[in-house]
């Protein structure tokens, strides 16, 4: 298989490192089925896509991706408790409404969650905000006036997210680019990766 | 002229089948012949047939025409053909008639061997699995083993689930478009009084006018109405009709006075004048008889274990009549077999019609969805 060079993000890697070889996985919001692409690839995964944007819809359909375009604001009814190894929510947190509900359906649903979103703690972020612009980044590119973009949050909001609701966080790692960041990640980090276990 | 892409001029032809066949209501026919026509060429591996399942209304004839003067093509011409999403350069697309059918396959108009008389009334009903178990028969004397695709919509659409169940090792993949598990109570209704419209039409005469020269055109006609608003959505009749008169005033009579009403009457008239009531009262049948799990949404994952083929369903946004919610149940019994699936619900106004249209993004999954095939 040929990776799309345009398509390929960094977290790919760290998010293969945290899925075992066969795994049945579902992402949500897959988008042209990169991910899932290359899951398929150095993992040897099976699974399902879900996304809702038609252009990305048939990308990933063109993949040979099992893409459903459900509206998973809605949950994820259609899915079984524990039916599949791990559930991924990529750089697609940040623009849902229904955030706590679609972790708790994520944590039913799998036996392993991989949430990875753009930390808005970040200091080129609160550098904008302090000039008084919102801030625009490579991990956040949207004008404030049509930004996708509903709940963004920083590594600290999503620790104590998770520990008011009881999330067992297994592993997080935060980047900058293409490197790890353990020094004041809630500051000097771009992007965050974490890797939740149900209970 | 030479048409686009199209087919060009075709001809059906006939699969006498001597072989009985046992029907789920527990009639034995014994024997049966099916109309169907193909369009392109069946390779050597005889592994790239597609089954082409119609609707209500539908029959065998999909794409081209029968001469240079006829004036409709095939029902779904837009989507078959050279270079279509269905493509006839890579696919050998056959198309079939169902049993009970009035365009050449054999049904209440047809011969009784016994009685050397039509059918009429005596012809059994024939169901979504009768149907299934008749094109199996087809696509065996055509020595396929294994189809590349069954694919329909609505109505054609539980026959592709059939397939799948009934058939496993026989269909790899099934494209269920605008479909359901089974009818609501709201369809069954709706099918019921398409039906009473017919039954109590005087000129149905039971099912038996055959032999003589009057057809039972009234009842049909407002069954097809009827349905015909049913297949649309309240926007799409907003839009192309609002409330245009046909005349600049009020006329105060029971004449036409909206477009609407002369848009349903010409369509009605013209549905009369060409379909079977018979057929028509049959059919709505087998939409309501089917239903593969009994009712139960749990069950049908049950039913779906067997099932080896990969699936595309689609729905429309507009579509009340198979809802995208009722598609979603398909999907969701096949996500607890872990079968391959994709789902589409596509945006597009004109209803539960949307699956005849050439809306893009539709035809634009289905052409990937079968270039992805081969």
């Amino acid at each position: 298989m040929k990776l799309d060079k345009n398509n390929y993000r960094y977290d790919f890697p760290i998010i293969a490192n945290w899925v075992n070889t066969n795994s049945k996985v579902l992402d949500l919001g897959c988008g042209d089925g990169e991910l899932l692409n290359y899951l398929k690839k150095e993992r040897n995964i099976t699974g399902y896509g879900i996304e809702k944007d038609p252009d990305n819809w048939l990308k990933s359909l063109k993949k040979g991706i099992n893409v459903l375009q459900v509206d998973i604001e809605a949950g994820l009814p259609e899915f079984e408790d524990n039916s599949f190894d791990v559930v991924i929510l990529s750089k697609t947190i940040q623009s849902m409404h229904n955030t706590e509900e679609i972790l708790d359906e994520m944590l039913r649903v799998g036996k392993q969650v991989i949430v990875t979103f753009p930390n808005f703690g970040y200091w080129r972020d609160r550098i904008q905000s302090i000039q008084g612009v919102m801030p625009k980044s490579k991990e956040l590119p949207y004008s404030w006036f049509n930004t996708p973009n509903v709940h963004l949050c920083t590594i600290k909001d999503f620790d104590d997210l998770c520990k008011s609701n009881k999330y067992k966080i297994v592993d997080r790692l935060v980047l900058t680019d293409n490197k790890s960041v353990t020094f004041f990640p809630n500051l000097l980090g771009a992007l965050a990766l974490y890797n939740l276990v149900n209970h | 002229m030479k048409e686009k892409n199209s087919v060009g001029i075709v001809k059906s032809k006939k699969f006498v089948c001597k072989n009985p066949l046992k029907l789920n209501s527990g009639f034995l026919l014994k024997e049966f012949e099916l109309a169907y026509e193909t369009y392109g060429k069946l390779n050597l591996k005889r592994d790239n047939a597609v089954l082409v399942c119609h609707a209500l209304s539908g029959d065998h004839h999909l794409a081209g025409r029968y001469s240079s003067s006829d004036k409709h093509p095939g029902w779904w011409d837009s989507l078959i053909g050279p270079n279509k999403p269905l493509d006839t350069n890579k696919f050998f697309v056959i198309g079939v008639n169902n049993l009970g059918g009035s365009h050449g396959s054999t049904g209440p108009k047809s011969i009784n061997a016994k009685t050397k008389k039509p059918w009429g009334s005596d012809f059994p009903i024939a169901t979504v699995e009768d149907w299934v178990n008749s094109h199996e028969a087809l696509i065996t004397s055509l020595n396929i083993s294994k189809l590349a695709a069954v694919i329909g919509g609505s109505l054609g659409g539980m026959q592709a689930i059939q397939w799948a169940i009934k058939f496993p090792k026989r269909i790899k993949h099934a494209v269920v478009i605008a479909a359901a598990p089974n009818l609501t109570a709201q369809n069954i209704a709706f099918n019921e009084v398409a039906r009473q419209s017919i039954i109590t039409d005087p000129d149905f005469n039971k099912g038996n006018y055959y032999e003589g020269e009057i057809r039972p055109r009234r009842g049909l006609r407002i069954a097809r109405m009827l349905g015909h608003i049913t297949y649309l959505s309240d926007d799409v009749m907003g839009s192309k009709f609002g409330r245009k008169l046909k005349y600049k005033d009020y006329q105060y009579n029971f004449n036409t006075e909206f477009e609407i009403e002369s848009y349903l009457n010409y369509q009605g008239d013209k549905f009369a004048k060409e379909f079977d009531a018979n057929t028509y009262i049959r059919m709505t049948k087998a939409l309501d008889y089917y239903d593969p799990a009994n009712g139960s949404k749990r069950n049908l994952s049950k039913v779906f274990k067997k099932i080896k083929s990969k699936f595309l369903v689609v729905s429309f946004t507009s579509d009340w009549r198979f809802s995208p919610n009722r598609s979603k149940e398909i999907v969701k019994a096949l996500l607890d077999n872990n079968i391959d699936v994709k789902y589409a619900e596509i945006t597009a106004a004109s209803g539960h019609d949307a699956f005849l249209m050439e809306e893009p993004r539709y035809h634009a999954i289905l052409q990937s969805y079968f270039n992805k095939m081969l």
